[in-house]
């Protein structure tokens, strides 16, 4: 089975998600249980053993996401995965990974909702949860890959994004994503782009573990280096110790904001599909991106000028850039397996003149590449 | 004099006097009492403070590791144990200790604490028991004692109390014992035990909170409070050897269980040498 000269593989979505993990030097997983996700927890339990790398099942979310936290800072490279049940207990220390500034990646295999909801069944309705899940202001990275080798890439981005804002990101693939199965190339190594930590280069005594730095994003010393510094759930200085200072509070929630508003740039990634000389455009992410491809292809042939914007970065939204994407378009679909989630920020963020049509799907099942194409045809 | 500045040393040592003294803690807690014992165990045992790691969640004694000049993580509430899981399986070099109340550890933690003993996961947890929760003010805790008052108990408390070291036994730690304020030398031995265990250690520890507890129950001030351990403690030797009856108004103190099982990360260490991938400590 072995055969290294064979490259092409045929992976999971789940299990290219582990590849993709493995390839960005995640070296601790803690997790719980949870269908669909639960393939990425067994790929790591067998995996990361081989590479000296720590695995841990531990009793819920609310623990996985904690032990990811304490070992990102002793050190690790940490992930986790769940589905939206598991997702909502993450939210409590997930916001203590935005405030302590904690690098780890939650991969979110989106299934269907509220409450145990549809957990064999497909959903997108996690978008928002992504953004505002838990209480109080901060800026989210969250990404949506659509096919197996996506979910690598996507994967690999999360934690490279990780590593370089200090900030958890979560990666929102879904049912009919992680199980399903296509052919990869997993890449060498040294072919894509591997981030690692940025550590202090000063003595410890100057150390500053949330230092106001021109970028805004700190480096940052491990457990057991010498550095001794104090991390908090509190709203904390530069040093890490509580404050109720309201400077120091302001410059805080500032800095959450700043070190990832200001390099959006380095964030931000989409797909334009055909959008040339498109006068309607599908906005779309995840599985719902592939049906939106083959739909765009059905339309044109029948000579509807249609192109198609799939966004790989859902968190930040690219409000500009996408407001410049669609400036020639009359009409815009967007199409989400959700009530209407994403489509309240294309609104938003769209040209005035253009008229916007939501296509949702929320019964568990895949939107399919005709439904889009009735869409399509009903507002052209 | 020798003593006293051993003990300012020490302080000055362990302690991060520049930058969030004074404390929090109302006058004559019991809070000080453990993190001095913690401090001169840790001394004692000529620790490297840059491989020792403070844990805690929410709660008046969570507050200890910001004052500690140690590797600190001040975490969410009833969550350190957890916290603390994912430090000592990423390091497992790393002395880990656990600073956690008895609301933090026993309600809204009670899951992480019994999985963290059946892992029998080399932290050592010390769990400040005051029965009540202090830093909201002086609700009932899984501790208050029956008929006893707090806020949220105004007509006394009806329901049952959990027993940190019975939990801890029935869960499979492998160090669990009892201590209190007023015996700080016994405390100090306990803690200094704790540590060296190789496996999951818990010191419960009585201590006073005179402000609600002692307040609510016409306990008193902090000294009658810890006069109260003084007369009503009694050391496990001592206990084995006395007919029930006599035991009656006392509790148990001491190291009451001691088991030999294997620990988590040893545990898994061998794993990795099974598969060979295992990495070289890294002190």
């Amino acid at each position: 089975m072995s055969n290294k000269n064979i490259k092409a593989r045929l992976l999971q979505g789940n299990e290219a998600c582990v590849q993709g993990a493995l390839y960005a030097g995640v070296d601790f997983f803690a997790g719980y249980p949870i269908t669909p996700s639960t393939e990425v927890a067994e790929g790591m339990a067998r995996e990361l053993p081989k590479r000296g790398g720590k695995f841990i099942q531990m009793e819920d979310e609310i623990a996985s996401m904690a032990a990811i936290i304490g070992a990102s800072n002793a050190g690790c490279k940490s992930m986790t995965a769940t589905s939206g049940p598991g997702f909502s207990l993450m939210q409590e220390n997930l916001g203590y990974a935005y405030i302590t500034e904690t690098p780890c990646v939650i991969v979110n295999v989106q299934r269907g909702g509220p409450s145990t909801g549809l957990p064999t069944k497909i959903g997108q309705a996690d978008t928002m949860q992504a953004k505002w899940g838990t209480h109080g202001d901060y800026t989210a990275i969250a990404l949506a890959p659509s096919t197996v080798k996506e979910c690598f890439e996507e994967t690999v981005r999360a934690v490279n994004l990780s590593e370089r804002f200090r900030t958890p990101v979560v990666v929102l693939s879904d049912e009919v994503l992680g199980h399903m199965r296509e052919m990869m190339v997993v890449p060498d190594e040294g072919e894509l782009h591997v981030n690692k930590r940025q550590k202090p280069d000063v003595p410890s005594d100057w150390y500053k573990h949330f230092e106001m730095t021109p970028s805004f994003t700190s480096h940052m010393a491990s457990f057991g280096e010498g550095y001794r510094y104090n991390v908090t759930g509190l709203t904390h200085d530069q040093e890490g110790f509580p404050t109720a200072n309201p400077v120091e509070i302001r410059e805080k929630l500032d800095k959450l904001r700043l070190k990832i508003d200001r390099y959006t740039d380095e964030i931000y990634k989409m797909r334009a599909d055909m959008m040339e000389d498109a006068h309607i455009a599908i906005i779309s992410y995840g599985t719902v991106s592939r049906s939106a491809r083959q739909a765009i292809k059905m339309a044109r042939e029948r000579r509807i000028k249609i192109g198609g914007i799939q966004l790989l970065t859902i968190w930040p939204f690219p409000d500009a850039k996408l407001n410049q994407m669609l400036s020639g378009v009359r009409k815009i679909i967007v199409a989400e397996l959700n009530m209407g989630q994403l489509i309240n920020e294309v609104q938003r963020v769209a040209p005035r003149h253009a008229e916007i049509y939501g296509l949702q799907r929320y019964d568990g099942e895949v939107m399919a590449p005709q439904q889009i194409l009735d869409k399509i045809r009903e507002v052209k | 004099m020798q003593k006293i500045s051993h003990e300012s040393d020490i302080t000055h040592h362990y302690l991060r006097p520049k930058k969030k003294f004074p404390n929090v803690w109302c006058a004559g807690c019991g809070n000080g009492i453990v993190m001095g014992a913690l401090i001169r165990s840790i001394d004692r045992m000529k620790l490297d403070k840059d491989n020792v790691v403070v844990v805690s969640g929410i709660g008046c004694s969570s507050r200890m590791p910001v004052y500690l000049d140690f590797n600190t993580l001040h975490t969410t509430h009833g969550r350190a144990l957890a916290f603390a899981t994912g430090v000592k399986v990423a390091k497992p070099h790393l002395k880990v200790i656990v600073i956690t109340g008895d609301g933090d550890a026993l309600a809204i933690g009670g899951n992480h604490f019994i999985h963290a003993c059946r892992r029998n996961i080399d932290i050592t947890t010390i769990l400040i028991n005051n029965k009540i929760y202090g830093m909201t003010g002086g609700q009932f805790a899984p501790t208050t004692p029956g008929g006893s008052f707090a806020t949220t108990a105004p007509y006394g408390n009806y329901e049952k109390q959990f027993d940190a070291v019975k939990l801890a036994i029935g869960s499979g730690a492998s160090y669990v014992s009892r201590g209190t304020v007023y015996h700080v030398q016994q405390l100090e031995k306990l803690i200094e035990g704790g540590i060296r265990k190789k496996g999951f250690a818990l010191v419960d520890v009585y201590s006073n909170c005179h402000t609600y507890y002692g307040r609510f129950n016409k306990e008193g001030d902090a000294v009658r409070m810890l006069d109260w351990f003084k007369k009503h403690a009694m050391p496990i030797e001592a206990a084995r050897k006395l007919p029930p009856e006599k035991m009656q108004d006392k509790f148990v103190t001491g190291l009451i269980h001691e088991t030999d099982a294997t620990e988590f990360c040893e545990e898994y260490d061998m794993l990795l040498k099974r598969l060979g991938t295992a990495k070289e400590v890294e002190e």
